[in-house]
């Protein structure tokens, strides 16, 4: 229905609204609305700056280098580049499974890189939203008036956070720019020392995943907006184990459709370029991929936290698959589609991931130091990975010199692309349609975006440079108002 | 004994001018080597967040350091505090947020704090630094000889007046 208003039938009558940049999502976003005098919705769209020159900023490098030049394209996700980037070269090198050890390092690396992002998403970004209400005053819907008001949640956030990163660092050797991941393994094995600090802090780390996941949960279930903002059906996409378990790092990709039936399933991912096509759309930076043989207008699909619960048939820690298995209940034990639900699909992986933090650490294989193995080179290498945000491709091909000369990036964002514009349309169809606007009700829309938790890779961020800007356009295109919030203001 | 500092810089080395904050950290790394008289902690990233306020609750001195497009050439000195602003926007954090947060999860005032800013003027992925901005790092890095000298609160008051 609301794809209905992707494009208005007489754009050149119409005001046009843009809220630019969304805020609270990393980069730059901009959302237009074009309204007739009536205020009436007549076209939405989200707008991204997207990640032009990612693919040649690559191309021309020797691979080798790959994985850590990539951690230079985002700042908050950059692990996530590294295991994707770190996957493909292992192919380039010849190597499909690494040692145990190798193995599981990486994976202990990616699950401290979930639950730090995932923290951070939650306890930073989506929780003023969720606990002051859409509708609330400016000043209280960020972190420091989360701060300011429930002063041990905001403290556990960045104690979450900061464990996270803790994992990264002692798994990756530095908390930025790690060189973790090499052609075929690890360049660092994990010493008993930085073993033994990690693993005194998990219980902890779970204890008060534990309580977000509750709070998330008891926040949405008294939500009046939950049952209806945001909801729409849609296809699911992401990793899954051979028994169909939740992966984050590695398994065959599964598509669903929005009453649960299988498109697809176990899918090699060196292949998904036979079952994803990447659509260009005139009026925006970022593509649009879809399922191929269901064509754009019915391929589109979701990525992420929702469609990972949605998609998977279970967890493999006990905290979070019961945790599951409440979410899964609230949908009558279908499909989630409430865009609201993303966040406490990221809650129950954050726990998942604390769980599996500990987990690793308790095993005897995390310390071992066989970390490199070496199989037959290849021209080409395909790495998939499920990042915080979604399922996330690396696909690269080399020269006989070792060079770059081709890179795919399909990231979790691009993934989601249609998804945060159907959000934004019903958003806009249910909640601004006919009403003045105010600035609580242009944040509903921004909710609605913020809630798939766009990394729009925007890591430089000189100061003075992110003002939030609303404009109003004439059907002539002159700008007839304007509103600027500057961060400092 | 000399105070302790924290310096906190940021930006993405792979942005042309984003980089002025990161080659700053690295300069200092090499020459604190030659200086175990002072007390320097150096604390680098992309760019701000929530967690960088546990890297400064036991700083004496405060030096946020990184890329400034809004600056005048080739870099300003300015002393900051704790403020409760709507810098959220994006995944990051401004220095007055940071030091907030330090307030909050500690229940002290944070420590004190200055900013300092390099002009940058390009920020293109996969672009090195503009010549104006390798002029501006030279400035700077003399600046930043003279902070990390004399960690003092009035010193550091005292330069930054003069700009």
């Amino acid at each position: 229905m609301t794809r209905l208003l992707e494009t208005a039938a007489h754009p050149r009558s119409l005001r046009r609204v843009a809220i630019e940049p969304i805020t609270r999502v990393e980069g730059h976003g901009k959302v237009t609305l074009l309204l007739d005098e009536q205020n009436r919705v007549h076209q939405a769209r989200l707008h991204i700056v997207e990640f032009r020159g990612f693919e040649k900023f690559i191309q021309g490098r020797p691979y080798w280098e790959v994985p850590v030049l990539v951690q230079r394209l985002c700042g908050i996700c950059p692990v996530s580049h590294h295991l994707a980037a770190g996957k493909a070269v292992d192919m380039l090198v010849g190597v499909r499974q690494l040692t145990p050890t190798a193995e599981k390092l990486r994976r202990l690396l990616h699950k401290g890189q979930m639950l730090q992002s995932h923290a951070l998403h939650f306890f930073h970004l989506a929780s003023p939203d969720l606990l002051f209400g859409f509708d609330s005053e400016v000043e209280r819907r960020n972190i420091i008036g989360v701060i300011g008001e429930h002063t041990d949640l905001a403290v556990h956030g960045v104690m979450l956070r900061k464990f996270g990163q803790q994992v990264i660092k002692a798994v990756a050797g530095k908390r930025i720019h790690g060189t973790a991941c090499i052609p075929g393994g690890m360049n660092k094995a994990l010493t008993v020392e930085e073993r033994d600090t990690l693993r005194r802090e998990t219980t902890q780390m779970i204890r008060w995943s534990q309580e977000a996941v509750r709070l998330c949960r008891d926040v949405l279930e008294k939500s009046e907006h939950a049952p209806i903002f945001g909801v729409f059906p849609s296809n699911f996409l992401s990793l899954v184990r051979a028994n169909g378990m939740l992966d984050f790092y590695d398994g065959g990709l599964r598509a669903r459709d929005a009453q649960g039936a299988t498109i697809f399933d176990h899918v090699d991912c060196t292949r998904y370029n036979r079952y994803i096509h990447e659509e260009v759309k005139s009026w925006s930076y970022m593509k649009f991929p879809f399922i191929i043989n269901l064509g754009d207008e019915e391929g589109w699909y979701r990525v992420g936290p929702l469609a990972r619960l949605n998609n998977c048939d279970g967890l493999d820690t006990v905290f979070a698959e019961h945790e599951r298995q409440v979410f899964r209940e609230a949908a009558g034990g279908g499909m989630q589609h409430a865009t609201l639900a993303y966040h406490w699909a990221r809650m129950i992986e954050m726990l998942h991931a604390a769980e599996g933090i500990e987990r690793l650490l308790d095993d005897p294989d995390i310390l071992g130091t066989d970390l490199v193995t070496r199989g037959e080179p290849a021209l080409e290498g395909v790495g998939v990975i499920e990042a915080p945000r979604g399922t996330l491709f690396h696909h690269y091909k080399v020269d006989e010199n070792d060079m770059i000369v081709r890179a795919n990036l399909i990231v979790s964002t691009t993934n989601n692309n249609q998804a945060m514009n159907e959000a934004v349309r019903n958003v806009a169809a249910t909640y601004l349609d006919g009403n003045k606007l105010t600035e609580g009700l242009l944040n509903h829309i921004e909710v609605a975006v913020r809630a798939y938790d766009p990394c729009l890779s925007c890591a430089t961020h000189a100061l003075g440079k992110m003002p939030l800007v609303v404009e109003l356009v004439d059907a002539e295109g002159t700008v007839v108002d304007k509103m600027v919030k500057d961060a400092r203001d | 004994m000399s105070a302790h500092v924290v310096l906190l810089g940021y930006g993405n080395p792979s942005r042309g001018d984003d980089a002025l904050g990161p080659a700053l950290l690295t300069r200092v790394r090499q020459w604190i080597v030659e200086r175990p008289d002072l007390d320097v902690r150096v604390v680098e990233d992309f760019q701000l967040q929530v967690e960088h306020a546990l890297d400064l609750v036991d700083a004496d001195l405060v030096l946020f350091v990184d890329a400034d497009a809004s600056a005048h050439a080739p870099f300003c000195l300015r002393r900051t505090k704790e403020q409760r602003d709507t810098s959220y926007t994006t995944h990051e954090l401004s220095p007055e947020a940071v030091l907030h947060v330090v307030h909050e999860i500690t229940g002290s005032a944070p420590p004190p704090a200055w900013v300092l800013g390099v002009r940058g003027e390009q920020f293109t992925l996969g672009e090195e630094m503009s010549v104006n901005a390798l002029g501006h790092l030279e400035v700077a890095w003399d600046e930043l000889l003279e902070l990390l000298n004399d960690p003092r609160p009035q010193v550091w008051d005292a330069r930054a007046a003069g700009w």
